[in-house]
């Protein structure tokens, strides 16, 4: 026990240290080869320094194609953009830093159905907090959600009650950062969903509720679906809102009068996002995840421009803009994190996993068997802006809807405080 | 004079090679088109032992990810398959042969629409030789043609007869190989088609036909329909044949019409099957080339997205590295992705996709006489009822018993008999 106490004290905050109670099991080895073993050991992000040597030795060692022939991003990111960007990627970033940003929140591991699970838990110091498990998509991970940690835990220091207070649990989904890498396929939206509900009652909690965006949202939307005892309810920023008539439009079919001018706009830009390619980088992850993963594997500005032509890049300023979130150091945690794990390759296989199937098409994601609480906050920004009318038909326990004036894809990073506002707002009635 | 002879003297008939309108500038040893200002420059392929080496600590260098989950080809390229062509590539594969096979033919630069346009071009040392240029595709290059040189230009010397003989044109595609790559946007398959015609303008050939698949295709259909007159005809292995009503139907995923035939079924299986798992690469470099940061970077993120073409072709390649002595040998599939590695035309190549605006396999409308030869492993096999519908003048049609997308590369004396054929009305 001392050990482990040891261990702690240095990690975690605050009063996450009364989560002791949990992790007694961890003090043997934590390779245990049992498959009944459901210890949670400490974990801490040590990166030798021969591997990121070696990330800055490729990065300096960059091949690079000639410019694009047009003079905007159609063509994907372009050339001096991502130069500048990975010259500073192999020059005066830092990932101790984001190393000891991780290192600076109390981590753990556990293995759930023959997988090491990766996550971050940070418990409220507030006895009544509501505890929270929060799923990142692809191209993110656990450090979209470091900003938003302090607000939901802490809220008092954030300008909200100990009312909001929640207790976070932000896992990596399998074969991405830190958590293992399936070794053979059958991964799929309920697998992670059931996975993370061991997780949540293996830390002890009865009842909980469910946040996430992207493959978040189908995590959370699948977890709603399979509604396991003590899911109180889920949050997404990314609901599969696209309702029979939406995705008829979108196949061509001519606008539905009923639809609103609000609406006509959401449905033409989600539209001509589609039209234009915005989502190329998914078909060819669903359909051929290996072959994309060689180059992103092998080549960091490969990996940093397949990433990078994600939508929810697409106003982000490359570090221009010093005020926005995240910064250009928060955006190379990120990829980095991707390359020390080598899990370019592993992480896209979630597209081909969940193939022929899209995240936003309530059809697809089955909402017609949710029957417990949903909340949804609209980000302005985000690829697809879902619509109340849509969403009320998608879910019909829809317990909160709210459309906020700023952010996109990655809200949470960019505007952590709004988002700790909508998670207060969005469960207050499930307390 | 002495300086270009020189150049030409080890591999062709000097005299054959100046056309009518053709003369040598006698200061820079150019071959200069009379009609035009544009000299025709020979060019060498020669890339320093740097690079070479630079190529090969990289492959040695690869950062591997983790092996597929599945135990097939499902997810793309295997990692046991690609790292069997890591090793034969860093250890046992030679460059400076192939470079030698490409300087063994006479090479040529010249500028068409602003660009600098590489070929090869061999002359049949029999008079009558009828003039042909013929046009690769993505993932390949003129590689992919240089076993049927031989036999085309000289047929005597391989089982044909003088009246089979050809004057052969290969030229790279903009942004390939050694063409220049296009600085800005436009360079599309109609331009692409525009400056092949030129190109056998300046050449003097008043009387040839074209021949192509995959992209070669699409710019030697899009040739046909523009029909100047000295194009007599074309010969396509890939051609663009499936009903407007079919396309239609396959796009929106309705089930097989039930009046299709056998050969047509067959057909709508392929492309079903291509439209739904095979196309995602052309997705992808078709809206965001630039992306492709990591395959220009990366020597095995190149090979393994070349070797992801299609289905069938990955399956014909990677029985390669599985020892089985088929089809193409691991030096072809090697001379290939080495040439986009050393001329950096990973993304120029893939903007090709970006550029273009024909829709894949749609009847373009060719009037002039067509010849089709149906390889079985193609990404679809045309039927003859739909070639006969796309092509009024279909001069030849066959249905071959083995050849995939690589025809002319992997069953050089198939296609040397079926170019032989096609043509054989149009002499």
């Amino acid at each position: 026990m001392k050990k482990i106490k040891t261990i702690l004290i240095i990690t975690l905050v605050g009063a996450a240290l009364a989560l002791q109670g949990t992790i007694t099991n961890a003090q043997g080895p934590s390779h245990s080869s049992s498959k009944m073993d459901e210890s949670i050991r400490p974990f801490h992000v040590h990166i030798s320094d021969a591997a990121i040597m070696d990330l800055r030795k490729r990065i300096m060692a960059t091949r690079w194609p000639d410019k694009e022939t047009v003079v905007d991003q159609s063509q994907g990111v372009q050339l001096e953009k991502l130069k500048e960007l990975v010259t500073y990627w192999g020059s005066r970033y830092d990932w101790r830093k984001g190393e000891a940003k991780l290192n600076s929140l109390p981590q753990f591991i556990t293995t759930i159905d023959g997988l090491d699970i990766h996550f971050i838990h940070v418990k409220s110091k507030h006895p009544k907090a509501m505890p929270l498990i929060i799923t990142h998509g692809w191209p993110g991970s656990v450090f979209e959600q470091i900003k938003l940690i302090g607000p939901l835990t802490d809220p008092t220091k954030y300008g909200g009650n100990p009312e909001d207070a929640f207790d976070v649990v932000i896992p990596s989904i399998p074969g991405f950062g830190f958590s293992a890498k399936p070794t053979e396929a059958g991964w799929g939206l309920e697998r992670i969903g059931r996975a993370w509900d061991v997780l949540m009652k293996r830390l002890g909690y009865k009842n909980y509720v469910a946040q996430g965006g992207d493959w978040g949202a189908g995590v959370v939307e699948a977890m709603a679906r399979i509604a396991p005892s003590g899911l109180l309810g889920i949050h997404t920023n990314l609901p599969a809102a696209v309702t029979n008539d939406v995705g008829a439009v979108l196949g061509g079919a001519p606008m539905p009068p009923e639809f609103s001018e609000k609406e006509r706009a959401a449905v033409n830009d989600l539209r001509n996002f589609l039209h234009n390619g915005g989502l190329s980088y998914l078909v060819m992850m669903g359909a051929r995840p290996q072959a994309v993963s060689y180059g992103l594997t092998d080549s960091p500005s490969g990996l940093a421009g397949w990433m990078l032509v994600h939508g929810g890049f697409d106003k982000w300023s490359f570090g221009k803009d010093p005020k926005q979130s995240p910064t250009i150091d928060d955006v190379l945690d990120n990829f980095t994190l991707y390359w020390l794990t080598n899990t370019a390759g592993s992480s896209s296989r979630i597209y081909w996993e969940n193939r022929n199937m899209s995240l936003i098409s309530a059809v697809d994601q089955k909402t017609n068997q949710i029957n417990i609480p949903v909340a949804i906050t609209v980000f302005p920004d985000e690829v697809f802006r879902a619509q109340e009318r849509w969403a009320r038909k998608a879910f019909k326990n829809l317990i909160y809807f709210n459309e906020v004036d700023r952010g996109g894809h990655f809200a949470m990073w960019e505007y952590p405080q709004l988002f700790a506002a909508e998670l207060r707002a969005a469960f207050k009635t499930l307390r | 004079m002495k300086k270009t002879e020189n150049i030409l003297a080890s591999s062709v008939d000097t005299d054959a090679l100046v056309s009518p309108d053709t003369i040598i500038d006698a200061q820079s040893g150019s071959l200069v088109d009379l009609k035009s200002s544009e000299p025709i420059r020979p060019f060498k392929v020669k890339f320093d032992d740097a690079e070479l080496i630079d190529l090969r600590q990289r492959i040695l260098a690869t950062r591997w990810p983790k092996r597929e989950t599945v135990n097939d080809a499902t997810q793309g390229v295997q990692l046991t398959t690609i790292q069997k062509l890591a090793k034969y590539w860093a250890n046992d594969y030679d460059w400076r042969k192939v470079e030698a096979k490409l300087n063994s033919y006479p090479n040529f630069v010249t500028k068409i629409d602003g660009l600098d346009i590489h070929f090869i071009h061999v002359r049949s040392k029999h008079a009558n030789a009828l003039p042909i240029i013929i046009t690769h595709g993505w993932p390949g290059s003129v590689i992919e043609q240089l076993k049927i040189v031989e036999p085309l230009t000289d047929p005597t010397a391989h089982g044909g007869i003088i009246e089979e003989a050809f004057h052969v044109v290969i030229p790279s595609l903009p942004g390939f190989g050694f063409s220049e790559q296009p600085s800005e946007g436009g360079w599309e398959p109609n331009r692409i088609a525009r400056a092949w015609i030129t190109l056998m303008k300046r050449l003097g050939y008043n009387r040839y036909v074209a021949q192509g698949g995959d992209w070669g295709d699409a710019v030697t259909e899009l040739m046909g329909v523009m029909a100047p007159s000295e194009l007599q005809a074309i010969h396509t292995n890939l051609p663009a044949t499936v009903p407007d009503e079919i396309l239609g139907a396959l796009w929106t995923h309705q089930p097989a019409p039930a009046t299709l035939s056998p050969d047509e079924k067959k057909a709508w299986d392929q492309i079903d099957f291509f439209f739904k798992k095979g196309l995602a690469y052309a997705q992808q470099m078709g809206s965001r080339p630039q992306t492709l940061y990591g395959i220009e970077d990366s020597p095995i993120g190149l090979a393994a997205w070349i070797l992801d073409h299609d289905a069938r072709s990955y399956e014909l390649i990677a029985r390669t590295f599985d020892d089985k002595k088929e089809g193409l040998s691991k030096d072809d599939i090697l001379d290939n992705i080495t040439l986009y590695w050393l001329t950096k035309t990973a993304i120029s190549s893939a903007r090709l996709y970006w550029e273009n605006k024909v829709v894949f396999f749609k009847q373009l409308g060719v009037k002039i006489p067509v010849a089709v030869s149906a390889f079985p492993d193609e990404i679809y096999q045309a039927p003859k009822s739909w070639a006969e519908k796309a092509y009024p003048k279909l001069i030849h049609y066959n249905r071959l018993e083995v050849g995939g997308h690589f025809a002319a590369w992997e069953q050089h004396r198939l296609f040397t008999k079926e170019m032989r054929a096609a043509f054989r009305s149009i002499r």
